[in-house]
């Protein structure tokens, strides 16, 4: 689940590379958004950069940086390394060359995807707006992911639900907390026991504190988005790139399925940057050290709520 | 003490700060988290304890899952060196997989669905304490604020489901555990649910975060608070409050004193 800052629409950058990426590999996907016609936002998934015949043979390789020495820039990527769990590389580059099996997609943002691709049947829009209960949203996810229940012996097609901004105040249910986290628990629940992968975001400053709780106890992962301004000397002080800059993705959790013990990061906070508008990227942040004191905790240190005193890197 | 008695110790639970600090007789446990320090690791460990074949009665219990499903409690406490699949086989563990509750059709009260799922509950206490397996039982709830979710927000049927699993704690010598997420009644006004179960447990165990967040090496810190009456309605002896530092791992959990660790 991802925590949207209401100030700027930088969700909508993770939402479009993960319905992209599913898109391309022909992957059922659901997408919910408080629009009039969500169908119409399809039209803004970006369409992976061309690769060259020599990137997606180094690709196969196994990353830039090993062999030539040639460092990547790419930093990290919006992407799920399946790469790894093929064993012999060569067998599959062999049964797949047709399907194009890389995993690992860079997107062109300024240019959207290939139009007939958007055609598919697997693919399924519903509008949020003015409808003033979630049942419909709810059907519809239970029969998507009843059609892509996990397998005995795995299977490689996997479903995508892509929901924006579920309590936004265009929304008809919008105020009906206990239906929205009901609705939640309940789609939590089925699609645990599919094959399939939710991300919802929302703009949590329209919740009240203690139903934002509820929501953040529900997410398996946990994401934030921030903002930050387009002309802040201090924070250019601060940071290498900030000219590239639009905004910061803290990990708040990380799912641990069938695991109790935390998923402890290097870094907890990336900064968005937009490689010549055209390629979102990731990086790890490096904050100067915070001063550990092992004395009683003031609490509320992954606190989401926006401090007026704080730094602009404290959220 | 010799390595092989250090590792039994461990395997039942005796010699861990958590159980130096929890009094013996508690009979209603209510476990505290928040967002930056879940404890449902604390849930498993009392599970596997509930379970382990200790003192040759054997323990038995009772889990209202409507966190997680079956799969994901069977594989945390097998890492942990505790069959869950098995107990439950041998009904000494009772799974109600509560995920969908209370399900059917939304125009049925609360009110009914949690009536029978106490009775559901009751039936199995009262099997297995008729049983050979004299044993001590454990009821636990995993976790009440998505109890309060499948409730539609009436905190009222909760606490009045919550209650009469207690009279089944003092009825039937078993005990009752339950996860509650502290932060979401933190902001409200009045007496919630929260302010009702702190008031009828026997012990207080909550996890909250340290000032510095997760480190590799502490992922927070429990605080445990004895305020019950044991049997026979003495105050509990020893020590009224406990806090130590916890690291959580695969095969359960390392707790220790701030700066003790080597």
């Amino acid at each position: 689940m991802v925590m949207e800052d209401s100030d700027a629409p930088h969700h909508l950058l993770l939402l479009r590379a993960f319905m992209a990426q599913g898109v391309v590999h022909k992957q059922p996907l659901l997408f919910a958004a408080p629009m009039k016609e969500p169908r119409s936002f399809l039209g803004a998934l970006p369409a992976p950069v061309a690769s060259s015949k020599e990137d997606a043979r180094q690709r196969a390789m196994g990353g830039g940086a090993a062999g030539d020495g040639r460092a990547s820039d790419e930093g990290l990527r919006i992407a799920w390394q399946y790469r790894k769990y093929f064993g012999d590389e060569r067998n599959s580059n062999a049964e797949h060359r047709d399907n194009k099996q890389e995993f690992s997609h860079d997107f062109d943002l300024r240019k959207p995807l290939e139009r007939h691709l958007l055609n598919a049947q697997h693919i399924e829009c519903l509008s949020t707006q003015d409808v003033d209960t979630l049942h419909d949203l709810q059907n519809r996810s239970s029969a998507f992911l009843s059609k892509h229940q996990r397998k005995e012996g795995g299977n490689l097609s996997a479903g995508r639900i892509a929901i924006q901004s579920l309590c936004a105040p265009q929304c008809g249910y919008f105020g009906k907390d206990w239906d929205m986290v009901s609705f939640l628990r309940s789609l939590k629940a089925m699609v645990r026991s599919s094959n399939a992968v939710a991300i919802i975001t929302f703009p949590y400053t329209v919740l009240s504190d203690s139903f934002c709780k509820r929501w953040q106890h529900l997410a398996d992962t946990l994401l934030s988005i921030k903002a930050i301004p387009d002309e802040d000397k201090d924070l250019a002080k601060l940071l290498t790139g900030y000219q590239d800059m639009v905004g910061f993705l803290h990990v708040h959790k990380v799912a641990q399925t069938n695991s109790q013990v935390p998923v402890i990061l290097e870094a907890s906070t990336f900064s968005l940057k937009l490689r010549k508008r055209r390629s979102l990227v990731l990086e790890r942040l490096n904050q100067a050290p915070v001063d550990g004191s092992s004395g009683p905790s003031s609490g509320g240190s992954g606190s989401c709520s926006s401090s007026t005193q704080g730094s602009q890197l404290d959220f | 003490p010799p390595p092989q008695l250090e590792a039994e110790m461990e395997e039942y639970g005796a010699g861990d700060l958590l159980s130096e600090a929890m009094c013996a007789g508690a009979r209603v446990v209510v476990v505290e988290d928040c967002v930056e320090a879940p404890a449902a690791f604390v849930l498993h460990l009392l599970l596997k304890r509930a379970l382990a074949a200790g003192g040759g009665g054997g323990g038995g219990a009772a889990l209202l899952a409507l966190a997680q499903p079956f799969s994901h409690y069977d594989r945390v406490l097998r890492k942990m060196g505790c069959n869950l699949s098995m107990h439950r086989k041998s009904e000494r563990l009772h799974f109600f997989d509560l995920q969908g509750f209370p399900g059917g059709t939304q125009g049925g009260a609360i009110a009914d669905s949690l009536a029978q799922l106490y009775s559901a509950v009751q039936r199995v206490v009262e099997t297995c304490r008729a049983g050979e397996n004299a044993g001590r039982f454990t009821v636990m709830i995993d976790d009440v604020s998505l109890l309060e979710v499948a409730a539609n927000g009436s905190a009222d049927d909760v606490l009045d489901f919550l209650h009469y699993c207690v009279t089944l704690t003092s009825e039937m010598n078993c005990s009752l555990v339950v996860l509650i997420h502290e932060d979401i009644y933190s902001s409200e006004d009045g007496v919630g649910l929260l302010a009702h179960l702190r008031y009828i447990a026997d012990l207080v165990i909550k996890a909250a975060p340290l000032s510095t967040g997760l480190a590799t090496d502490v992922h927070g810190q429990l605080s445990v608070v004895n305020k019950g009456m044991l049997i026979e309605q003495r105050p509990a002896k020893g020590q009224k409050v406990w806090s130590f530092h916890f690291k959580v791992k695969e095969n359960g959990a390392d707790f220790f004193y701030p700066g003790s660790r080597h």
